[in-house]
């Protein structure tokens, strides 16, 4: 069976210097794939290749067996691989719910439908009760969630998302949580970047170790914890 | 009431060449229907998806042109200048959109500005096309009153006003806000931003081609400083959008309104006539500090400092 | 190519760097504070013409030669500069608006106003500054009696031009080796780390717009003797500014500088080959073709 998405030595340099190294590993069907590592160690610049913002300066990325390297990002998102940004971007002088509207239009045929998804997307990342509010005004917790509503409206296969447990507090953390773990459930496939361990131990299926760009380890949450080479960059930057 | 408002304020316009009105309210008046179409075609592309643009005397002087070039060349009456601009700008547009949309924010602005110029120089060195700075003059007039000029002008603004509120709650129009709004975020939401873009730049170029090619009807005259200026044409329909409301749909009925009595009364005034471009400029400061959304915009804005006053 | 061809072309290309030189004056003002504001100047040129009008204003009331009068039309100017981006600029950089272009559009309204006052003050009529020495030239065969080829300079032409090279020797000296000018420029690299290291931003955004003004304030003295003057002559000016930093490379003065030089050579062959009128058309034509193959300017292409 061919994975969902399937890096194959991917590279990217700035000017000198390489912020990925021949990274190549699979995203299978259905799973909760955890990308972790130190600051700066590509895990972004690896969503902006997979995504299409930047096209990789050596390698290849295949989506559903599709090449979609050197795919425009608009392109890759119609293809069904939906993302967030680490830094949330809402369309701030828009409302919650025509925030979603916006992006449910990829696959609505009409005004109707494209309400109709959003209302459902809003249900389920509970957002649904504050779909008026300006989306300048919103906390970050639901900022953060209006990401993933909207990369949810483009009814992906595939959904990245880029820390969206940063800056929450316990509580809206368990709800992130489990609005995850009901996107898993309808059957979207997720690679999730995440700095938060307990998190990322607990939804994550695999993991994928990222450090200077590399890839060092890549294993069930169990076998990660316990890899020689994952403690040592961890605490080599502590 | 709210529904049936912009009907009865049109209905109201219509029949003001009815009461008798003298020649020159009726031409202030056309001329601020004209302002009022280009005013919301700018917005189209400027306020709703956020594409300043500092060159749309590109666009109303080659719709004037069309309808002046067809009238002076080929012969025929300057009136089919109007459907013919209609594919000759959307072709020029979509050429100027392939060079400028690819800059962003202020490099766009200053890119459709350095079109602007570049027309106005091009069209001053091509005598044989456009007669240069002699300019063009049509010499059959259709109608020496001007209550049909009025009739077809406010057809057109109705028609661009309804064609504005319809793109605007469509696809169309959440695409281009998103595009405003984010570029980046709506191009990764599957929104194919370059192409929006041309449309939002195609649809907002002709219809401000169809202003020009009815100038050309309406004025008789026309010359490359006139149709391709860039501060009573470029300019100045920035400032009408600016003062009545960015992204607004009335914004740019209420600016040109603004714009057009404004100038009039300043040229009206021997004293202050040189000094019409220094009103304007302060004006447009003016707004810029303390209502950057423009009047309608910043509605809000502007009942709470009203409001303030009276509990004062 | 008979000698005579050759004669034109050298000439050509020598009244080009003359040009080029003061259009690198004006322009390192722009790149200035586009470097350290992050805005876009459009009444850079109207400055220009502030400067341009102060000079003649001197020469017509007190006899001050133009090039006397950059020592007070720069000062003037610097005052001006900092006057408005302290009540005008600033205040509109805070404000929250849905187009982030309304500071360009406020240079603009700057711009008109400028432009309009001045056209109230002095008419709009054209006006010229008779300096005894404006039609002074050296000539080769003066120096070099067998020369093969004759060509001449204007004495104003390449006063002026000794002049923007003075000045733009000067500025050099105060970015690279004072602490202030050092300052300005860790700015505009960075406005945050700036800011950590203890640098007053706001001090330095009034200052540099003062000093970007008084720069093209004293370009403004140095084509007086050259041009004519009218109310209206700004807005090229500011066009001409504004694409010699887009060609060398936005905030780099090295840039400017250059970028100056091709252009001005530039004009000077178009006037020369292809016609007066068309000068402007080939300035935008390398202005977009630049955005379009060079989006970086010809700086970009020394880094690789």
């Amino acid at each position: 069976m061919t994975p969902l998405l399937e890096l194959k030595g991917i590279s990217r340099f700035f000017g000198g210097l390489a912020a990925l190294t021949d990274v190549s590993f699979e995203v299978r069907k259905d799973e909760i794939l955890g990308l972790i590592g130190p600051n700066g160690a590509g895990k972004t610049t690896l969503f902006n290749v997979v995504n299409g913002f930047y096209a990789p300066s050596r390698g290849e990325v295949f989506f559903k067996g599709e090449r979609i390297s050197g795919l425009k990002p608009h392109q890759v998102c119609a293809r069904g691989l939906a993302r967030t940004f680490q830094v949330v971007k809402p369309l701030q002088r828009m409302s919650v719910l025509d925030n979603v509207i916006a992006s449910a239009f990829l696959r609505a045929k009409s005004k109707a439908q494209a309400v109709q998804i959003a209302g459902e997307v809003l249900h389920l990342t509970g957002l649904y009760d504050d779909r008026e509010v300006i989306s300048k005004g919103l906390p970050l917790g639901k900022r953060k969630r209006l990401e993933i509503a909207r990369a949810l409206a483009t009814k992906p296969e595939l959904i990245l998302l880029d820390e969206s447990f940063a800056g929450l507090n316990p509580t809206e953390q368990n709800e992130s949580i489990d609005i995850i773990r009901k996107i898993k459930e309808i059957g979207i496939t997720i690679m999730i970047i995440e700095h938060n361990m307990k998190v990322i131990m607990s939804i994550s299926d695999r993991i994928i170790v990222l450090n200077y760009g590399q890839k060092i380890a890549e294993g069930s949450p169990e076998e990660t914890r316990n890899n020689p080479l994952v403690i040592e960059a961890y605490l080599g930057e502590a | 009431m709210k529904k049936i408002a912009p009907t009865l304020i049109v209905a109201a316009i219509a029949v003001l060449p009815l009461l008798g009105l003298s020649t020159y309210i009726l031409h202030v008046l056309i001329l601020t229907i004209m302002w009022s179409v280009i005013g919301m075609a700018w917005n189209l592309l400027g306020g709703f998806c956020g594409q300043v643009s500092f060159g749309h005397a590109a666009f109303f002087g080659v719709g004037a042109y069309t309808s002046g070039i067809l009238y002076n060349k080929f012969g025929i009456s300057a009136w089919w200048g109007m459907p013919a601009s209609i594919g000759v700008v959307a072709v020029f547009a979509l050429f100027i959109g392939f060079i400028t949309l690819r800059l962003r924010g202020p490099f766009f602005a200053l890119g459709t500005l350095a079109v602007g110029v570049i027309l106005r120089v091009t069209a001053e060195n091509l005598p044989d096309v456009t007669e240069g700075n002699l300019g063009i003059m049509i010499r059959e007039r259709s109608w020496v009153d001007k209550t049909w000029y009025f009739y077809i002008i406010l057809t057109l603004a109705v028609l661009v006003f309804l064609l504005v509120k319809k793109v605007v709650g469509s696809r169309l129009g959440y695409y281009f806000v998103a595009i405003r709004e984010d570029q980046d975020a709506a191009e990764s939401l599957g929104i194919n931003t370059t192409y929006y873009k041309t449309i939002a730049l195609c649809l907002s170029a002709v219809i401000t081609g169809l202003a020009g090619a009815f100038y050309t009807n309406y004025m008789g005259y026309i010359d490359p400083k006139v149709v391709f200026a860039l501060h009573d044409i470029s300019i100045v329909v920035i400032m009408v959008v600016m003062v009545g409301g960015v992204a607004t749909f009335w914004g740019p009925v209420v600016g040109s309104a603004i714009m057009v009595l404004l100038a009039e009364l300043i040229r009206s005034i021997p004293m202050l006539g040189a000094a019409h471009l220094t009103f304007f400029g302060v004006l447009l400061i003016v707004i810029i500090i303390f209502l950057p959304n423009g009047i309608i915009g910043d509605i809000p804005k502007l009942k709470r400092l009203l409001g303030i006053r009276k509990n004062l | 190519m008979t000698s005579v061809q050759l004669e034109v072309l050298l000439q050509t290309i020598i009244s080009g760097i003359f040009l080029g030189g003061l259009y690198a004056l004006l322009a390192i003002g722009m790149t200035l504070i586009m470097g350290v504001m992050k805005i876009i100047n459009l009444a850079h040129g109207e400055l220009m013409m502030v400067g341009m009008y102060i000079a003649y204003a001197l020469f017509s009331f007190f006899k001050i030669d133009p090039y006397i009068a950059v020592f007070i039309a720069a000062p003037v100017l610097f005052g001006l500069g900092v006057l408005l981006q302290k009540f005008l600029i600033n205040p509109v950089m805070k404000v929250d608006s849905i187009l982030p272009e309304n500071q360009v559009i406020l240079t603009v309204g700057i711009g008109m106003v400028l432009a309009n006052l001045a056209t109230i003050f002095f008419s709009s009529d054209y006006r010229s500054t008779p300096v005894t020495y404006a039609t002074k030239a050296w000539y080769i065969s003066d120096f070099w009696k067998d020369s093969p080829l004759e060509l001449s300079i204007s004495l104003p032409w390449s006063v002026s031009f000794f002049f923007a090279i003075l000045i733009t020797a000067v500025l050099w000296f105060f970015l690279t080796k004072t602490d202030l000018g050092k300052s300005i420029r860790a700015t505009a690299q960075d406005n945050d780390a700036a800011l950590l290291m203890g640098v007053n931003v706001m001090r330095m955004r009034m200052l540099t717009f003062g000093l970007g003004s008084s720069l093209v304030g004293a370009a403004g003295c140095l084509f007086l003797p050259i041009y004519y003057l009218f109310p209206d002559i700004g807005g090229q000016f500011t066009l001409i500014a504004f694409v010699i930093t887009i060609l060398g490379g936005l905030g780099s003065t090295v840039g400017a500088i250059l970028g100056g030089l091709v252009l001005g050579v530039f004009e000077s062959l178009t006037a020369t080959y292809v016609g007066m009128g068309w000068a402007p058309v080939g300035r935008f034509i390398i202005f977009i073709a630049v955005l379009i193959f060079i989006p970086g300017g010809i700086v970009s292409l020394f880094k690789k």
